[in-house]
């Protein structure tokens, strides 16, 4: 493994206490090619290799590591991207010539020949859409010297899907909501989202349920604004209503059901603590309890960062990674349980 | 998109083939409400997709008469039932069909006022710069401020220069 996987994006941000991590992507595509879905063998592999050229030369300031998805190898190592965000469940899935770029902070990750040539994202932790947002179009400027990106006059950026076209920017957050969830006030959120024109996920993605009280939220709008007005109808209406919620929801906690509330971290540690056997639904759960803790001071030997890495090194694949010999599926749990006892001590 | 019977903005889309005829219906609210046809609601754009998808399916008459891409061969049926275009030149192909349709799943955005590449006539900040330029332009020359004028033109031309060969701008 060619990086240490502490992702930078996991660490404490601004709003770290409601939102884990946001996200900034633009979908563009190589002007004279067809789309991926259309495109024949040859376009795909030269679409493939003038893209590895393109992003070889790219002057991030740091590394751009370079991962051919088609290699043998690269199974486990799909899985295990997939787990940390940074190429989507499709692109891990598809049987054609296809990479993904990643610099070894995890901020940048540039998937090539996913349903449009480059998807381009970068990954912040808490709140800082702003940054997100200079930073992708930087290395939107960057690559779009090198290479003629499709383009209109009238529709702006061409994507495959017309859900995408304009801007091709597509900004969404991770934001961990366990108060509201005890509040049993999620559905509010939901609705509200919706009535926004926002899309509301769970931890990983499309269809993927609330798992940890993390709900990803995103904008469905890319045409007749700006970037920058985009991200202001997503980031200044609905994001501080949503994080004011939660915060309320857990003062109501802290102020009128203290008991219960402890009883459901201090149960939560209990169980991580000693569990022997324990799958990633029930882990999750838990340590959304422990999160929420350690948020409102209330476990002070547990590091929000540490909390935020566990989400993902209990999931399969990096259990997998981290163990020396190979795991079956029932050792999946055991593994995990043990993994989980030795980072809470 | 306007509506049929107004200058409002059409909120309901409607093609349908009968005995090979097409026809297109688009009203506003008010008129869709009159002629007994229930106006979507605010709905997410993978349902809104998914639904053209499927009233798509169920015309199978269309087919004879759907248009095709000349670039890449993609016919406006297979892009109903996919919901992926197949190249950029498809935006042309079916730039009609796709008005309606993008306009709905975009909430009534019919152009791109975002980032333009450098190549194709310049940055954010340009873009925004000429928009600027332009409307203080017309103001200029409504109040026969004529000496302001000639300043803001000789400023626009320098940044059209830089642009060349920008597209012109499509009036919004
Ligand atoms: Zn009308
Ligand atoms: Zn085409």
């Amino acid at each position: 493994m060619k990086w240490s996987t502490n992702s930078a994006w996991l660490e404490q941000g601004p709003e770290s206490d409601v939102v884990l991590s946001c996200r900034a992507r633009l979908a563009r595509n190589i002007a004279g090619f067809p789309f991926v879905a259309r495109a024949s063998d040859n376009q795909r592999a030269e679409i493939f290799n003038l893209s590895r050229q393109v992003l070889r030369q790219l002057d991030l300031g740091q590394d751009l590591l370079w991962f051919d998805l088609r290699e043998a190898a690269a199974n486990e190592l799909m899985l295990l991207l997939v787990e940390r965000h940074l190429i989507s469940r499709h692109h891990a899935e598809m049987d054609l010539p296809r990479a993904v770029a990643i610099t070894p902070d995890e901020r940048v990750s540039i998937m090539v020949n996913e349903e449009d040539h480059l998807r381009m994202q970068f990954l912040a932790p808490g709140l800082q859409f702003e940054h997100a947002l200079l930073e992708i179009n930087r290395i939107d400027d960057k690559v779009e010297s090198r290479l003629d990106f499709a383009f209109s006059s009238r529709w702006g950026y061409l994507t495959a899907c017309p859900t995408n076209v304009g801007t091709g920017i597509r900004f969404s957050t991770m934001l961990h909501l366990p108060g509201l969830k005890l509040a049993k006030d999620i559905d509010r959120v939901r609705r509200a989202a919706k009535d926004m024109h926002l899309a509301v996920r769970g931890y990983y993605g499309e269809g993927s349920d609330s798992a940890g009280d993390f709900y990803q939220i995103s904008n469905q709008i890319t045409l007749g604004a700006s970037e920058a007005d985009i991200l202001d109808a997503f980031s200044a209406k609905i994001l501080p209503q949503i994080i004011a919620y939660e915060r309320k929801a857990r003062e109501v906690l802290v102020s009128k059901r203290s008991t219960y509330l402890d009883d459901r971290i201090f149960r939560a540690v209990g169980v991580l603590q000693s569990a022997r056997i324990i799958d990633v639904k029930e882990a999750m759960k838990l340590l959304s309890r422990i999160r929420l803790g350690v948020c409102l001071g209330r476990l002070p030997d547990f590091e929000l960062a540490t909390i935020n890495q566990l989400f993902l090194r209990i999931q399969p694949a990096h259990l997998r990674m981290m163990s020396p010999t190979p795991l079956r599926d029932e050792e999946l749990s055991i593994a995990r349980a043990a993994f989980i006892r030795k980072t809470l001590g | 998109m306007k509506c049929d019977h107004c200058d409002k903005a059409a909120v309901v889309h409607e093609v349908t083939v009968k005995n090979g005829e097409k026809s297109e219906v688009h009203l506003c609210k008010e008129h869709a409400a009159a002629a007994g046809i229930a106006v979507p609601t605010d709905q997410p754009v993978n349902q809104l997709l998914t639904q053209l998808v499927l009233s798509g399916k169920t015309r199978s008459g269309a087919k004879a008469a759907s248009p095709t891409c000349p670039s890449c061969g993609l016919t406006f049926a297979r892009f109903r039932q996919s919901g992926t275009l197949g190249c950029p030149g498809c935006y042309d192909a079916f730039g009609r069909q796709l008005a309606g349709l993008i306009e709905r799943a975009q909430c009534g955005a019919t152009h791109h006022t975002g980032k333009t590449p450098r190549r194709a006539g310049g940055s954010i900040d340009r873009q925004r710069l000429i928009h600027r330029l332009v409307r203080e332009l017309d103001e200029a020359v409504a109040a026969e401020q004529y000496e302001r004028a000639a300043k803001l033109r000789d400023q626009l031309t320098c940044l059209e220069r830089d642009d060349a060969p920008g597209p012109a701008e499509s009036a919004g």
